[in-house]
């Protein structure tokens, strides 16, 4: 078995281990779309208004797991001191981030799979025609919002801190941007405030996917900004990523 | 017999703060060398430099023939390292995390073999939270062993044990000796180093002030006599205690009276540590 899937598999362990870790970063967006789903009902542009919960959802996954999750992770792991202990180990430093990277889109797909599953079995939920182009945006999202995550772990302080500060961005943002119902009728100020919110514009590819059958390649602009993003948060891990415990 | 650990001139700041201030050493292969001194003398900066982890400012440093600041990954496959503190993930049994860790090297010892080594078989399948302070540290030292590494780094390994865990860590540090690993230790306890060292250098703000085998710090000190005169303690040290004793008591006996608590003794170790953290670093 190779160094970089048995990192996998290890943080796979790691991750499932922690009840805390598997209710909160891959249980919680799935239990708000069930419980999302009860509270709207009847339709949404003309379509039952599950086609828009079911990818409204998995981008707030994207940033509840992708962003949040693995921030947190990283930030708890290095005050612990389990980052400067993987330091002194024969296993290169970009290895292990990397795995930890795959092993939270591992988490991400299964809880994106879950919700559409979920989709599919209570409101009878199917795929769009244009299934890979929202693949797609699911995966670019993913990976920008981890970028942003790395981002975010270099810049927060404490591990205590971690998860509020995770969650007073991630929960607004998605509130805003449309993540967990349409925004339509928000005032205007939140409209605005929401223009500037990176997870907006993957709403938006989504929507665009799902409601105007626009691929996710005739969304150059949503794209370019989720990408700008996403290199913004992965230049500043690049300046400031710890490897040991800031609070000592 | 080649130097498992060469170190020339090393010196380090942060900031204004010089904390190693160009300190040389070289540990033979096999043995267990400790760097006794005070918290904030430089001990961990030091073994720090040694484990990678810090770029150093100047001096030339190899560790097993390679310069630990390039980061090899040979290197790294050779050493193990207990760092001062550290954790590991709660929910993970004592097999598991040792199992994920064997994973990294090439040549892993056996999981149950390194359990067996650090007296950990009760709490194989146990998580780590619910460990003692203890038993995580001997964890930490079944970590750095998983690897069969040929050098151990062992920064303050006892800090915070009650007197029997201990002599249990002294214990297995011994078995770790017996299995021919190279070991550099570092402590601010006396005893420790007295027990465990083959070698010792006395470290005191960033500078090494002596070295030697605890024999040999001892045996460079003074004897001391002590007696009281009139009511009033008197002290005389001397590296001469025969002919010092010799003129003391004959005079007294010309004079014909007592030489009161009379006393002579070697100077401990703990004698010696504690005036060297006294003298002035010049």
């Amino acid at each position: 078995m190779s160094l970089f899937a048995h990192q996998i598999r290890a943080d796979q362990l790691v991750f499932w281990r922690n009840r805390e870790s598997a209710v909160f970063v891959f249980l919680f967006p799935v239990l708000l779309f069930v419980l999302l789903s009860i509270v709207y009902s009847g339709e949404y542009r003309g379509r039952p208004v599950t086609d828009y919960l079911v990818p409204s959802l998995i981008t707030y996954g994207v940033a509840n797991t992708a962003f949040g999750g693995l921030a947190i992770i990283l930030v708890v792991r290095r005050e612990l001191g389990i980052l400067k202990r993987i330091r002194a180990t024969p296993l290169p430093s970009w290895m292990y981030l990397s795995a930890t990277l795959c092993s939270t889109l591992l988490v991400f797909t299964l809880q994106a799979a879950a919700i559409m599953a979920l989709g599919r079995l209570l409101y009878d939920w199917h795929l769009p025609s244009e299934w890979p182009s929202l693949f797609a945006a699911f995966l670019l999202g993913a990976i920008c919002f981890a970028g942003m995550g790395f981002g975010a772990a270099s810049l927060i302080r404490s591990a205590e801190g971690a998860s509020a500060v995770v969650n007073v961005v991630t929960l607004p943002m998605a509130f805003l941007s449309g993540g967990f119902g349409p925004t339509r009728d928000y005032p205007e100020v939140l409209q605005a405030i929401a223009d500037a919110l990176p997870l907006t514009y993957l709403v938006d590819i989504v929507q665009g996917i799902v409601y105007d059958g626009k691929p996710i390649w005739e969304q150059p602009g949503a794209v370019a900004v989720l990408l700008a993003w996403g290199l913004a948060g992965t230049l500043i891990a690049a300046r400031l990523f710890a490897w040991e415990p800031r609070e000592r | 017999m080649a130097a498992a650990v060469d170190v020339r001139g090393l010196r380090k700041s942060y900031g204004d703060h010089e904390a190693v201030r160009g300190i040389t050493f070289r540990i033979e292969e096999g043995e267990v060398y400790c760097l006794l001194g005070p918290n904030g003398a430089g001990k961990t900066t030091t073994i720090e430099i040694l484990e990678g982890y810090r770029a150093r400012d100047a001096g030339e440093v190899t560790v097993l023939g390679l310069d630990p600041g390039r980061r090899d990954r040979t290197l790294r496959e050779r050493m193990g390292v207990v760092l001062q503190h550290s954790e590991t993930w709660p929910q993970v049994t004592v097999a598991e995390t040792l199992r994920i860790y064997a994973g990294y090297y090439r040549d892993p010892r056996d999981v149950d073999e390194v359990i067996e080594l650090v007296g950990l078989e009760e709490k194989r399948d146990a998580r780590i939270k619910i460990l003692s302070g203890g038993q995580k540290r001997r964890l930490d030292l079944g970590l750095a062993l998983v690897g069969n590494p040929d050098l151990v780094f062992l920064d303050e390994p006892t800090t915070g044990f009650d007197p029997q865990a201990r002599r249990n860590a002294w214990e297995m540090i011994r078995g770790l000796r017996a299995l021919g690993k190279t070991i550099l230790l570092t402590t601010h306890y006396l005893d420790e180093a007295q027990q465990l060292a083959d070698r010792v250098a006395v470290l005191r703000d960033g500078v090494i002030v002596t070295e030697g085998t605890p024999a040999e710090l001892v045996a460079s000190s003074r004897t001391e006599i002590r007696y009281r005169e009139n009511g009033e303690v008197k002290i005389v040290e001397t590296d001469e205690p025969t002919r010092a004793l010799h003129e003391l008591t004959s005079r007294a006996v010309a004079q014909g009276r007592e030489l009161e608590a009379l006393e002579v003794r070697r100077r401990s170790l703990e004698d010696v540590y504690l005036e060297l953290l006294r003298e002035d670093v010049t």
